[in-house]
């Protein structure tokens, strides 16, 4: 691919990322639609300077880092006899403001269900929506890598 | 330490202001840092909250502001913000990505100066520069209130002119801020940064500290507590009682916040229920307060009797009245006398802010201004701080110079700041230094008597009015609270503030808390009045009243069935 192909590809994946409304000319990227939410995402970027030209995948990085963590907590506490709600509840709030820094829409509202068997003190109800925590967070690190790798072979081809 | 940490920050201010922001959540730690990078401001992160609060304990005054998120696993991020301002009063700003109403109401309970929401925007970090800033103006004014009354007293009793308001201040940063000369904008950055120079040492207060303190207060009883007497108590030899009194303020509104959740009772307390004046200061009822304002700004002392419920009326009377002639019963000059005297005399009656100042300010202010009740709608309307009435009501009467002058030979004893209001008309300076530093700014209507000041285009005016608000806390309040309905509720916990600080009634104490609570952010407001009250029976007491301050009292106890003789006739005697 050539620079200018890999910086359109960049443009074109980060737009289908944050922005509502697909990208007709890509219709892979439709899936990406929705993921991120733009104000946040663009104000991530903003920061990005001479400093920390990386400022963004750093934030993810450190996110999915401390995401692991949180998780470990969660599932100990789902495992736990008798489960107790109110730490549930706290972990997972938790961890809805960590998806706050980069965005993360579909997870954070994964989460909000979360919250909702949590209160309802369903315990299975919380497992299930964990796993739909966890999928959506996956997808999401996977795109955004996929993401980063692009805006880097496009950075790349334009110092060749 | 200090100054090499403020220098070269207060130049630049906002930019390099020392931020402290604690949170649990390394991506959000990682972005804030950025962020306030962004902003040019100095970044300590911290990830827990016993970690923040060690840092500040250990390294005083190195910080300016604290950013803190509310939920912590360490610590509950309220109970750090209460310790961080009764130890450290620091301004702190709660974050969180909860923003429900009752969880930011919590907030502002526990003496949050901003709750931020997560995510957070840059545009929202780049503005927390206001909470420093506004803090330390306060604290100036109550340095400077503080040290004006003091320095007054010293000044009437040498009789030496109000000229340098450098004298006022001890603070020598502080000297320069005062000298309001000009009431230009610009003068705002000037005074932070001498604010922000002024070494005021900031006391830290450790938890053994304020142990001592709380022993001490509760030794003293609540009720009949003061910044002296705990003092005393507390037998800690660096400690001043400026220092305490500021902390005990802080404490009134910790434990009345603690108590209103209790409670959960109303607070306002009808202002307007006038209470007949007992004849001393800390029954004057407010109404009467004003009332007897009114009066002696229309009528130059005429005892009104104003009926204290409709105190509002009143004021909207005098308001909409026309520059009440100065030339009222017998002459202008006695009514500027009067008017002075009134003032005068409320200062001392009420005692609390710096009657001398008050003094001045009137006296500069009467000669121009002298319609203290009288404030023209307009001009109150621009003014959200209760004094704004006060301070039109000067404006609005040209005096003649010479008028100033007469006055000003009379208000000679009359501390330093009566001078300066005596060439007050013609100057922006406002007389009073302290009040100086309400020019710069905040025109809220704290009730900080003190600084209520309205960013009022007229220098003469605001002058005058910086004098005058201090001494009719509870008359401003009332004017203000005419012409500025939105107010109310604050005018009147103020007042009640100032009646209860006056007069030191510790029976008020819980609603005045509560007022306190809501009007101030931690000012020391109270500590300042309480203060002045002791500074204020001394220079009574010495005599220190000259002629025009006996004026004052009269004319007072005309409002406020003081018994008095009329020395204040005596005194227009002379004046003629």
């Amino acid at each position: 691919m050539d620079r200018n192909q890999l910086q359109r590809q960049v443009a074109l994946m980060r737009s289908s990322l944050i922005e509502q409304v697909p990208n007709p000319s890509l219709p892979s990227l439709k899936l990406l639609v929705g993921y991120l939410d733009e104000q946040q995402f663009l104000q991530l970027e903003d920061l990005q300077d001479d400093v920390n030209p990386n400022f963004v995948e750093e934030i993810v990085t450190l996110f999915y880092k401390d995401s692991a963590r949180l998780f470990h907590n969660i599932e100990q506490a789902l495992k736990s006899r008798p489960v107790d709600f109110a730490k549930l509840d706290n972990y997972m709030h938790q961890f809805r403001g960590s998806t706050s820094s980069i965005g993360a829409i579909k997870v954070k509202n994964e989460c909000n269900q979360f919250k909702e068997f949590c209160l309802a003190g369903n315990a299975e109800g919380c497992a299930r929506a964990f796993q739909k925590v966890k999928q959506e967070h996956e997808t999401l690190r996977t795109q955004l890598e996929t993401y980063f790798k692009l805006r880097r072979q496009a950075g790349l081809a334009e110092t060749v | 330490m200090e100054n090499g940490f403020s220098s070269p920050r207060s130049d630049a201010f906002p930019a390099g202001l020392r931020v402290l922001v604690v949170d649990d959540d390394p991506t959000w730690l990682r972005i804030l840092e950025k962020m306030l990078k962004k902003c040019s401001y100095e970044v300590t992160t911290c990830g827990l909250a016993t970690d923040a609060l060690r840092l500040l304990r250990e390294r005083k005054d190195v910080f300016d502001i604290v950013i803190s998120d509310v939920n912590m696993p360490d610590m509950d991020g309220f109970k750090l913000l209460e310790h961080v301002g009764l130890e450290m009063d620091l301004p702190v700003i709660m974050m969180s990505v909860d923003g429900e109403t009752s969880r930011v109401m919590k907030g502002v309970q526990h003496g949050a100066c901003d709750y931020l929401l997560k995510p957070i925007r840059m545009k929202e970090l780049k503005n927390i520069w206001q909470h420093v800033f506004r803090k330390k103006i306060h604290e100036i004014k109550d340095i400077e209130n503080h040290e004006s009354i003091i320095e007054g007293m010293h000044l009437t009793r040498n009789g030496s002119d109000y000229s340098d308001d450098g004298h006022l201040l001890s603070v020598d940063d502080l000297t320069s801020v005062r000298k309001r000369k000009d009431m230009e904008k610009n003068h705002d950055e000037k005074d932070f940064s001498d604010a922000s120079s002024a070494k005021k040492a900031r006391v830290v207060w450790s938890v053994d500290l304020h142990q001592k303190f709380v022993k001490a207060v509760n030794q003293i009883g609540f009720d009949k507590v003061g910044p002296k007497k705990i003092l005393d108590l507390m037998n800690v030899p660096w400690l001043t009682r400026e220092n305490v009194a500021s902390h005990l303020q802080k404490y009134r509104l910790y434990l009345s916040r603690l108590q209103k959740e209790k409670e959960n009772s109303g607070m306002k307390h009808s202002d307007a229920s006038p209470k007949d004046p007992p004849g001393s200061f800390g029954s004057i009822h407010q109404s009467d307060v004003v009332n007897s304002s009114y009066l002696f700004s229309g009528n130059s002392l005429l005892p009104r009797t104003v009926d204290p419920s409709s105190h509002e009326d009143d004021l909207k009377s005098i308001i909409s009245e026309p520059v009440m002639e100065p030339k009222r019963p017998p002459v202008n000059l006695p009514d500027s006398h009067k008017t002075k005297n009134s003032q005068m005399g409320f200062n001392r009656s009420f005692q609390p802010l710096e009657s001398e100042v008050d003094f001045a300010a009137f006296n500069s202010g009467i000669p121009t201004k002298s319609y203290w009740g009288e404030v023209p709608d307009v001009q109150f309307g621009q003014e959200h701080t209760p004094f704004v009435h006060l301070e039109n009501g000067f404006t609005k009467l040209p005096l003649p110079d010479p008028l100033n002058h007469v006055n000003a030979d009379s208000l000679q004893s009359i501390p330093c700041t009566a001078e300066r209001g005596i060439s007050g008309p013609t100057k922006s300076k406002p007389p009073c230094p302290e009040y100086g530093s309400n020019q710069i700014s905040d025109p809220s209507p704290k009730v900080s008597i003190l600084d209520p000041f309205p960013q009022s285009s007229k220098s003469n005016i605001v002058n005058h009015q910086r004098a005058l608000e201090p001494i009719y806390p509870c008359t401003s309040s009332l004017t203000t609270q005419a012409s500025c309905l939105s107010c109310t509720a604050d005018i009147e916990s103020a007042q009640r503030d100032v009646l209860n600080l006056a007069s030191g009634s510790s029976s008020t104490l819980a609603s005045f808390e509560d007022d306190l609570q809501v009007l101030f952010q931690g000012d020391s407001y109270g500590d300042t009045l309480g203060v002045r009250n002791l500074g204020f029976s001394d220079y009574i007491d010495a005599g220190l009243i000259n002629e025009v301050p006996i004026h004052l009292y009269d004319s007072l106890r005309f409002g406020y069935e003081y018994p008095c003789d009329m020395t204040e006739y005596a005194i227009l005697d002379q004046a003629y």
